[in-house]
């Protein structure tokens, strides 16, 4: 099992000072595992625990109670060496991702340095090219693009690390429709041509239902598992989009 | 009424952020204006409310029932917000102040535009929500935005944008991202200011498909269409239009290859869509096309020329 959610708890704690000290819920002994190859999405309204869960399982947070691992082995806090590489997270808010004092190009380099990665900037240009960021972007500051291209840089961002399970938040919820469906539609063609898994949290039920392989439902922090028959593969919706571009030639 | 006409707002630097806009929100309707980041819709609602930043250049006219409003003073304009035109900011931004109530927030513009003392005015900032159906509204009231759902603290803005009374409302993205219970709360308040006009920019499809009367599109700081909701989620016009209907999941989120160029990127001459346009040919490259009559409808397309 690629990545495994065993018995997993948390509350927030309100901390404030001269106020009493409230523990609020938020997941209940959540059980969770993920396998190579497929497409996990995760439903829930605002305040059921979606994000929460998305952020432990990408090592952001430590349960309250229970354990994750990855690839069999448990995960520790924080996640260390290879696991912190390989698991990753693309935030509800682009914007909120980018140091808004540092260009594009100066945050993606950062990468680079703490990974010790080879720089090479036409090699990162021609890859950020498949994600329709092209030079004159990077050399601007987050505040002077739009989200949809702020979210394909932090997607190519992430995806320089590799990663083996991507927890998407809500990555599309500040988009247009058109950047939304461009978003997919790349990470689709990503999960086809390397090997990566994700985690899809999101509140929309259509979305959730077009690319998952299967769908989960988080409500009043415990999950369950919706029927999800009727929603195509994601290779349907590979196939699908495949055709309207030959439709357009 | 609000009448646009030939709006045009550029920086110092780079080109117009909004170019020759032409635009008229009828009385009592719901016109919508639709378009990614950037293509100037939150420009054309800062340049109604005169709140652009100082080195904005704005030419054209916008009218209010006959009033130019570019030609007022600031100290006319104050007259105007909130008592005439209300504005509706994002509830995902930090638009609440968090050291004040609920109730007091929304009663500051009744204290500000109808004098009423502070006591007054919050009960009828009360009365207001309870008009709006917002739920449990005097403890509403003594809440502090912290304590708020996202949902609710849109539907407090809301709430507060309309409480002086104004017939004409401003919003920004009522809906940005919140789930869909919380959206279909905010339609539902929005419905229930009948007979107010709204002029709303969103590029939240399925919200526009419920509320609107009108829809515009604004492409690229230019409007590319103008026509009620029916006729452009029956049959949308412009290929802009068209890509965004298709990328609607429930559509099939068809998207064609080519993003959107980067913000006040040159144009090169021609149609700003027309690198992105399936479409596209010779005459679209070479010149830019007029906003064309067809029927009822207005379209920023070659393809319509002749049916002009």
């Amino acid at each position: 099992m690629l990545i495994r959610a065993e018995g997993i708890s948390y509350a927030y704690e309100n901390r404030t000072p001269g106020m009493k000290r409230q523990s609020q819920p938020v997941l209940e002994n959540v059980h969770l595992s993920v396998d190579s190859g497929e497409i996990v999405g995760l439903l829930g309204e605002s305040g059921s625990g979606k994000t929460t869960l998305g952020r432990i399982l990408a090592g952001l947070l430590r349960p309250s109670q229970g354990t994750v691992s990855f690839r069999d082995e448990a995960a520790g806090f924080p996640f260390r060496g290879e696991k912190r590489r390989k698991i990753q997270i693309l935030f509800q808010h682009p914007e909120s991702a980018f140091n808004p004092r540092m260009t594009v190009s100066a945050s993606l380099r950062e990468v680079y340095t703490l990974y010790h990665l080879p720089y090479d900037r036409m090699e990162m240009l021609t890859m950020l090219e498949k994600f329709g960021i092209y030079e004159e972007h990077i050399d601007r500051y987050p505040a002077q693009l739009s989200g949809g291209e702020l979210q394909r840089i932090a997607l190519a961002r992430v995806l320089l690390l590799e990663p083996e399970f991507l927890v998407l938040d809500e990555p599309t919820s500040m988009l247009d429709e058109i950047s939304q469906a461009q978003l997919m539609r790349m990470l689709l063609d990503i999960r086809d041509s390397r090997e990566i898994v994700y985690l899809f949290i999101t509140h929309d039920t259509e979305l959730c239902h077009f690319v998952s392989d299967r769908v989960l439902e988080i409500r009043k922090g415990r999950i369950e598992t919706l029927e999800n028959s009727e929603s195509p593969s994601p290779k349907a919706v590979i196939n699908r989009l495949n055709l309207y571009e030959e439709e357009k030639r | 009424m609000i009448e646009i006409e030939n709006l045009t707002i550029a920086f110092t630097k780079g080109k117009p952020v909004v170019d020759y806009l032409n635009l008229s929100v009828p009385d009592g309707k719901r016109t919508i204006v639709i378009g990614e980041s950037g293509s100037g819709k939150s420009m054309m609602l800062s340049a109604i409310l005169q709140v652009l930043p100082p080195d904005a250049a704005v030419s054209g006219s916008i009218r209010l029932d006959g009033l130019e409003l570019l030609n007022l003073t600031e100290k006319e304009m104050k007259k105007i917000r909130g008592a005439r035109l209300a504005y509706i900011p994002q509830g995902s931004a930090n638009s609440l102040n968090p050291v004040l109530t609920v109730g007091f927030q929304v009663a500051e513009p009744i204290m500000e535009v109808r004098k009423k003392k502070r006591e007054e005015a919050i009960r009828m900032a009360v009365d207001w929500m309870r008009r709006l159906q917002l739920g449990n509204e005097e403890r509403l009231a003594s809440a502090y935005p912290h304590m708020l759902s996202g949902g609710m603290r849109q539907r407090v803005l809301i709430a507060m944008g309309a409480a002086a009374g104004a017939e004409v409302l401003l919003a920004d993205e009522p809906t940005k991202g919140l789930d869909k219970e919380r959206i279909e709360r905010v339609q539902d308040m929005l419905l229930r200011l009948e007979g107010k006009t709204l002029l709303c920019i969103s590029h939240d499809l399925r919200f526009s498909r419920e509320i609107a009367d009108y829809i515009s599109v604004m492409y690229a700081a230019e409007q590319v269409e103008y026509c009620t909701k029916e006729e452009f989620f029956r049959n949308p016009l412009h290929p802009y239009s068209q890509m965004l209907l298709a990328a609607l999941p429930e559509n099939g989120m068809k998207v064609t290859a080519g993003f959107a160029p980067p913000h006040g990127k040159d144009q090169v001459g021609g149609c700003r869509f027309a690198a992105r346009c399936p479409g596209c040919t010779e005459q679209c490259r070479r010149t830019a096309p007029p906003m064309i009559t067809v029927g009822k409808r207005k379209v920023r397309c070659h393809r319509y020329a002749d049916s002009g």
